[in-house]
């Protein structure tokens, strides 16, 4: 066993938080400024009232619903990632896990905003919660949207306590390695954790459990928000595939949000030796993997709808084919599947900068889908006299443009205090520290990192 | 706190020291072993490794359920309002509720259950060196009857010995 390799690791994983570049102030500046923006923003349209916003008869839900729809898709990339691949003891999983859980938590906490903001009148946002008024007035617990806030509430607080549990040990860790009112903090945030035997069997049953009980709220989570639409009479949203449909949009989203995260980490907190070109071509391969079975989904429907020839859902079909949505649509295909398919399936181009790209293009394609799967639907109704248009206002960009600004902020605070890679789980899957079964995989991994010398000083470090 | 323990930074000699302390006659509840990391491919790592944390959390999946059920039933009812010529009580839009709230029941209680057996959160007073968090496996005994016996248990090749008052 290689006691200095552990050392080194815990060293180079924990110098993030004690030191900071002149990159991280730049970024919390510019970031916390579009943040800043945004919420004036929003001030002025609760000032001003909701007519503010672009959304007008007969397309009430817009931009809002769309970035609700695609935010609490990147919010799969974590926990459910981060879920399947602690069940099925995927090595590789070690240094991806916290990136990919802290994705969920922060994008679901984002995405959870946008009804509200939606709402016009936020303060009555508790109109959704159930509580037992005088009147004995509940909520509507038959509407999607009653079950949107359960799903979504359920799903944050395992998200935050599965992302939380195992930082536990880290905490400590940082607290032992802290002095001051940081020493104070860590100890506080670390519950006092030792790292017995008992504690770390409970810790790992916990997380056992955990991972089993949040997969499938997961998948019902994005399940529930398709239900918002495929439960109402409009044309193309009365479907069935629409639950499985959009848990594998969000999934897909997920990663590629996940594969910018991490080479963002890579590159400006020095993680080369962590998250390694293999760790990419996995999440690049599964990328690849979502990026067909998307296209086989909208193929599917698709064909469903073209061949039942509905004259309200071919009005739909044929604006977002060739119709004034049709440079979205085609847009869309060239980013979820074109792009992807061509850069991830060729081995020379699945590189950690055809990943990244792949990932971007992904984005931009599920922004786009939540956009034409919203809009062209509402816009083009069954009756031709309630046929209308959309046309996002400064207002609804200016939010839109915050909520990718805070995500940005709160990630690069995440990182600056708390160790973005988990590092005890890092040790633990050091090949000195594992049985021969399961050395081969992990060789691959880490065995640069077994054979790690002391931390170089002070001055010579990266 | 009276304690006696070494530090070992390599996990054989740290089994080695735990075998060494039961030959001296420690039981499993007197030997306290802390490490940076879990060691689940040494025997001491799976010391307390029994739990009924899963039973738990599904039994707690099961309370969720019930409660939730009833909690929907009950509300419909108290305001009978039909809704899209559903039942005031439809079970096909109550299931999506009563499913998240099992799941939330059995997630909270698996991490109360955490805190509960791992003794947490802890406000210290309990062997602990801050060296373990730089790799090394501490094994010692707290409150050990007779210090200077257990000594020669722990003296094993890179054991660093330390004590506690």
């Amino acid at each position: 066993m290689n006691r200095t390799a552990t050392k080194y690791i815990a060293d180079d994983l924990v110098r993030p938080l004690f030191q900071s570049s002149v990159w991280f102030y730049a970024i919390v500046l510019a970031a916390g400024s579009v943040v800043a923006c945004g919420a004036a923003a929003w001030t002025y349209q609760i000032w001003n009232g909701i007519g503010v916003a672009g959304i007008r008869w007969p397309v009430f839900w817009a931009f809002y619903l769309v970035n609700f729809v695609f935010w609490i898709g990147i919010s799969h990339a974590g926990t459910l990632i981060s879920a399947i691949l602690r069940l099925v003891d995927a090595e590789w999983r070690r240094p991806v896990t916290r990136c990919a859980e802290v994705i969920t938590v922060f994008a679901l906490m984002i995405g959870a905003m946008f009804p509200i903001i939606h709402l016009g009148r936020p303060w009555l946002a508790f109109w959704m919660f159930p509580y037992p008024s005088s009147r004995e007035i509940w909520p509507n617990f038959r509407s999607p949207l009653a079950w949107d806030f359960f799903a979504i509430n359920t799903y944050l607080t395992g998200s935050v306590l599965f992302l939380f549990l195992p930082m536990i040990p880290d905490l400590a860790l940082v607290r032992d390695r802290s002095t001051g009112w940081r020493r104070k903090l860590y100890g506080a945030l670390s519950f006092g954790w030792r790292g017995t035997t008992k504690q770390w069997n409970r810790l790992e049953s916990a997380m056992q459990i955990m991972a089993i009980a949040i997969l499938p709220v997961a998948v019902s989570v994005h399940t529930i928000v398709s239900f918002d639409f495929s439960m109402a009479n409009v044309p193309m949203w009365h479907s069935t595939i629409f639950g499985p449909y959009f848990v594998a949009g969000a999934i897909f989203s997920g990663i590629a949000a996940l594969i910018i995260a991490m080479a963002v980490l890579r590159k400006f907190l020095h993680l080369e030796k962590y998250l390694l070109p293999y760790h990419f071509e996995n999440l690049g391969k599964l990328l690849l993997l979502m990026s067909v079975l998307w296209a086989y989904f909208v193929f599917n429907e698709r064909l469903t709808t073209w061949y039942g020839n509905e004259p309200s859902e071919m009005a739909v079909f044929w604006a977002t084919q060739r119709g004034r949505f049709a440079g979205f649509y085609w847009t869309m295909v060239t980013c979820n599947f074109v792009i992807p398919f061509i850069i991830l399936s060729i081995n020379r181009t699945r590189t950690i900068a055809g990943c990244v790209i792949a990932s971007f293009a992904v984005l931009i394609g599920m922004w786009l889908e939540r956009f034409l799967i919203i809009v062209p639907g509402l816009a083009t109704k069954q009756l031709p006299y309630s046929w209308g248009n959309y046309g996002p206002r400064p207002v609804e960009m200016t939010i839109m443009a915050a909520t990718f600004a805070a995500m940005i902020l709160l990630y690069t605070l995440f990182s600056k205090f708390v160790p973005i890679i988990s590092i005890w789980e890092l040790k633990a899957g050091l090949p000195s520290r594992l049985d021969k079964a399961t050395l081969t995989e992990a060789s691959l991994m880490s065995t640069r990192l077994d054979e790690l010398g002391p931390m170089p000083p002070e001055g010579q470090r990266p | 706190m009276n304690a006696i323990y070494a530090l070992y930074d390599d996990p054989h000699v740290a089994q080695q020291a735990v075998d060494n302390l039961r030959a001296a006659g420690m039981t499993d509840a007197d030997i306290t072993v802390i490490s940076s990391e879990p060691f689940d491919h040494f025997e001491f790592g799976h010391r307390d490794a029994k739990t009924a944390m899963p039973w738990i959390a599904v039994a707690a999946g099961v309370v969720g359920m019930l409660l939730s059920y009833y909690l929907l039933g009950a509300s419909q009812r108290s305001w009978p309002l039909v809704t899209s010529g559903m039942p005031v009580v439809p079970m096909w839009t109550n299931l999506i509720i009563i499913f998240e709230m099992t799941m939330l029941a059995a997630i909270v209680a698996t991490v109360i259950t955490l805190l509960v057996t791992a003794g947490l959160p802890s406000r210290g007073g309990k062997l602990y060196d801050p060296e373990v968090s730089n790799g090394y496996i501490l094994v010692g005994v707290e409150n050990p009857a007779d210090a200077a016996k257990l000594e020669p248990a722990l003296a094993i090749s890179g054991g660093r010995i330390k004590r506690t008052l």
